[in-house]
């Protein structure tokens, strides 16, 4: 193990670690890329053209960053709570749904302000109450939160078939493409000829601030992370760890849902079967790429979000497809679970 | 035998070794004494290819070796019994006397045991799960396997911890044997007795150094002022008058979780009152703490702390505390600094800043002579400041103490410090509860004795009316002539 010898010195800063697991990941998929013959630098081009050189397309960018946000900031209060929160998708798509169930309705009387704040609460608590379900489970049913949330994800992908192909089909004709659009004034106001709105940017900056506090800087944030290192010790701290786990999923969850909330609100405008686009598992790459720590979090989504908008470009200009920003984040995500490992290794902590 | 010559060895910024020498005899018994965070363990993990060096050599029969993993400490004929058994539970003795031999021969291997066993006078039932067996069992059985492996240096980490008496005397017979077989033995211990009695050349570690060497027979003044910068100062147990108040009461408590269970458990602790548990390991002293602490609901019966009923028998109360015997695996938290136990440790604090609980943490670091800082991490703490961060963490309002084991692995002057604590923590609406497999230990400390066995209270009387012939007894099973009351007696003729 001489070769990470180096990664001991206090040298080897957080910056040069960042070097590291960026250097491994795009020299790795550089590789591939060569070796098929096609130009990393194409690759690079087109993907910087297609999210951050233009302001239109930035925009975009933040459209894809404020789910995986929030999603991130959920999931960072169950990895602390020790709980490996697979079933955020199904809190996602929960959280999609209970806003939907109120802004589909046309003749609710309230005006559309407050309509739509409602409907953002409700997916809050639609997708709290999902992952508190899984919480339930793990707490009453001794059910792995791994295994109840896998689960609960398919049960949620289900119903949410069942929602837009029974009961909230479009008028005359089921589809997969969705319910009906809600009416305008439902719509979160986008600046014109843009799709992001100001109000979810708002949103899930708040989210992250409060994540943030919460984590970092309240006892309940100690008690999360007490959880979560030793539920035994915890207990004689006063601390109950199966209620403290099921908070930081409801709260974890709820986060989720505020996403699939999000969603529905100023993206897609009406419910979609995929209305999550994945951004749940993406998160849980995120945090593992931040290595569970918050600061990282909105720097890494954004990375995220470029590439996840850049290749979109991809099949339109260089004849790709579009899933070589999942390889690209993929392997990011590997390097940096790497260099953890072998300067755990070095430690002697392994 | 084996000799160390100059190893050194640093984690970080530490150094836990500074050129360290000793040798180890054929034929002869070499004790390692020392006090917490003196280097033994470090030592001890490299001699077995746990942990690198980072300078000095390793020679074998003169030879420069290199131990980079556990296999290499085998092939070179080093065995080391651990103070946890180092066994697996769920496998049958015979399975276990068997793990780690390259040729599967359960029939050899059988005979093997039956006559090594019989050697040493060790009684084994070959199918029976390792699970059943006392600590003491497992060790005499891990001593077995280590020899039938062809250890020729063995390496006992404080072996005579937990175990009964007579598994004791049996220990030690089987060492002096191995010794007169030519064996080559380390015996890390704190008992300056087992010391005494069984080592030829005794080696004094002293925060990673070598203090003192010396020959049998010892000096015991000058191996204590080797051990310790200064001796400590013996303190009397401080006898106070039972109180009338009931701190904590059992009534026909029954639970079948552990060894032995607890089996119709009656007992009032008074305030005042500081209780040692005595028994064989497992006869349900740690059962009766966990229920005592709230941590296990008894399946009938019930149970009282100060007068009120616990709700399903269970739930957690900010003047109760638990002191678990593996400090870091059940009473801390790996990862967190000092700063953050005492946050959590403490009432108030919502909000928290890099300030928060500062003053609080500095104090109790001064108050509990803590070798660290609020920034320090549970887990870079030796054993016996672990302890005394246990023990700063106990809130004021605390009235019920219960302990596992509460000077394991600590050295006298920790240990007498740690009581001098205790006694003063407890108030006098307040009582304390502690199991200890150590005699001396309930004897000095206790003011009421009350052992285990089996799972019933076989002996509940004042420290002051019992002694040791007694305890003793009622540990192996034998209920005294003065201790039982009726029920035990008439419990102890019905069949089951």
């Amino acid at each position: 193990m001489r070769y990470v010898q180096f990664m001991k010195h206090p040298l080897f800063s957080r910056f040069a670690r960042i070097s590291v697991i960026a250097g491994l990941a795009l020299g790795g998929v550089g590789l591939l890329l060569f070796t098929l013959g096609i130009s990393p630098v194409d690759i690079g081009v087109t993907l910087a053209r297609g999210s951050i050189l233009s302001l239109q397309k930035f925009g975009h960018v933040l459209t894809i960053w404020i789910p995986l946000l929030l999603c991130s900031c959920g999931l960072l209060f169950t990895f602390r709570a020790g709980l490996w929160n697979i079933g955020i998708e199904g809190q996602v798509v929960f959280g999609a749904i209970a806003a939907t169930l109120l802004l589909r309705e046309e003749n609710l009387g309230l005006p559309a302000a407050a309509t739509l704040i409602l409907a953002h609460i409700l997916s809050f608590i639609g997708g709290g109450l999902w992952a508190a379900f899984a919480g339930f489970l793990k707490n009453r049913g001794g059910v792995n939160e791994i295994f109840g949330g896998l689960g609960l994800n398919f049960v949620a992908q289900g119903l949410i078939l069942w929602l837009i192909l029974g009961p909230w089909k479009r008028a005359g004709v089921a589809s997969m493409s969705g319910t009906e659009m809600f009416a305008r004034e439902l719509w979160l106001s986008t600046p014109p000829g843009w799709r992001l709105a100001p109000a979810a940017l708002v949103i899930a900056c708040i989210a992250f601030a409060a994540t943030a506090v919460l984590l970092g800087a309240t006892r309940f944030g100690l008690q999360i992370r007490a959880t979560g290192i030793n539920p035994t010790a915890a207990r004689l701290f006063g601390i109950h760890p199966g209620r403290t786990g099921l908070l930081a999923m409801a709260i974890g969850g709820g986060l989720a849902g505020l996403a699939g909330g999000l969603q529905v609100s100023c993206v897609y405008h009406r419910l979609l079967p995929s209305i999550s686009s994945g951004y749940g598992y993406l998160a849980l790459l995120v945090v593992m790429l931040a290595h569970y720590r918050l600061r990282p979090v909105p720097a890494i989504c954004l990375f995220f979000a470029c590439l996840a908008a850049g290749s979109i470009q991809l099949p339109i200009v260089l004849k790709l497809d579009s899933s070589l920003a999942g390889v690209i984040q993929g392997a990011c995500v590997v390097s940096a679970l790497l260099v953890h490992g072998l300067q755990k290794r070095q430690r002697g902590e392994l | 035998m084996i000799e160390l010559a100059n190893i050194s060895k640093n984690f970080g910024k530490v150094q836990a070794l500074q050129g360290v020498s000793l040798s180890a005899e054929a034929g002869s018994i070499h004790g390692i004494v020392g006090e917490n965070g003196a280097g033994k363990s470090t030592l001890m993990k490299i001699l077995t290819g746990f942990t690198s060096r980072s300078g000095g050599e390793i020679l074998c029969r003169g030879k420069k070796i290199s131990l980079d993993r556990p296999s290499d400490a085998m092939r070179f004929g080093i065995g080391m019994l651990y103070q946890e058994p180092l066994d697996f539970p769920q496998l049958s003795v015979l399975e276990n006397f068997m793990a780690g031999e390259a040729a599967f021969a359960p029939g050899q291997a059988r005979a093997d045991l039956a006559r090594l066993a019989a050697a040493f006078g060790f009684v084994f039932h070959p199918d029976n799960r390792v699970e059943t067996l006392t600590v003491g069992e497992r060790q005499q059985l891990e001593l077995l396997r280590l020899i039938h492996g062809g250890a020729r240096l063995l390496i006992l980490d404080e072996p005579t911890t937990g175990i009964s008496e007579r598994q004791q005397e049996q220990l030690f017979a089987a060492l002096r044997r191995l010794k007169a077989d030519g064996a080559a033995i380390l015996l890390v211990s704190h008992k300056l007795e087992e010391i005494d009695s069984l080592c030829d050349t005794v080696t004094v570690l002293r925060h990673g150094r070598v203090a003192a060497a010396m020959r049998c027979p010892f000096d015991r003044q000058a191996l204590l002022q080797a051990m310790f910068d200064s001796l400590p100062e013996r303190l009397s147990p401080p006898q106070t008058a039972t109180g009338k108040e009931p701190v904590v009461e059992f009534d026909r408590v029954v639970v079948t979780v552990g060894r032995a269970g607890l089996h119709e458990a009656t007992i009032t602790v008074r305030t005042g009152e500081v209780v040692g548990l005595a028994g064989m390991d497992g006869s349900g002293q740690a059962v009766f703490l966990k229920i005592a602490g709230g941590f296990l609901p008894p399946e009938s019966g019930q149970i009282r702390r100060f007068g009120r009923t616990l709700p399903n028998g269970c739930g957690c109360s900010r003047d109760v505390a638990f002191l678990p015997a593996d400090r870091l695996a059940e009473g801390l938290l790996p990862g967190m600094t000092l700063r953050e136990h005492h946050i959590l440790a403490a009432r108030g604090h919502i909000f928290l800043s890099a300030a928060t609980g500062l003053a609080g943490s500095r104090r109790a670091i001064d108050d509990f002579n803590i070798k660290g800082h609020p920034e320090t991490t549970a887990e870079e703490l030796s054993g016996g400041n672990q302890q005394r961060l246990l023990l700063s963490l106990i809130p004021d309002e605390v009235r019920l103490i219960l302990m596992e084991n509460p000077t394991r692995g600590l050295d006298v002057q920790s240990a007498d410090w740690t009581w001098q604590q205790l006694h003063r923590r407890k108030a006098e609406d307040g009582a304390i509860i502690f199991a200890s497999p150590d005699l001396e230990e309930i004897m000095a400390q206790a003011t009421r004795v009350v052992v285990f066995y089996d799972g019933r209270i076989i002996l509940d009387t004042p420290t002051a009316a019992t002694d040791y012939h007694e305890i003793s007894r009622a540990i192996t099973g034998e209920a005294g002539t003065t201790g039982p009351s009726d029920e035990v007696g008439r419990s102890g003729l019905l069949p089951d």
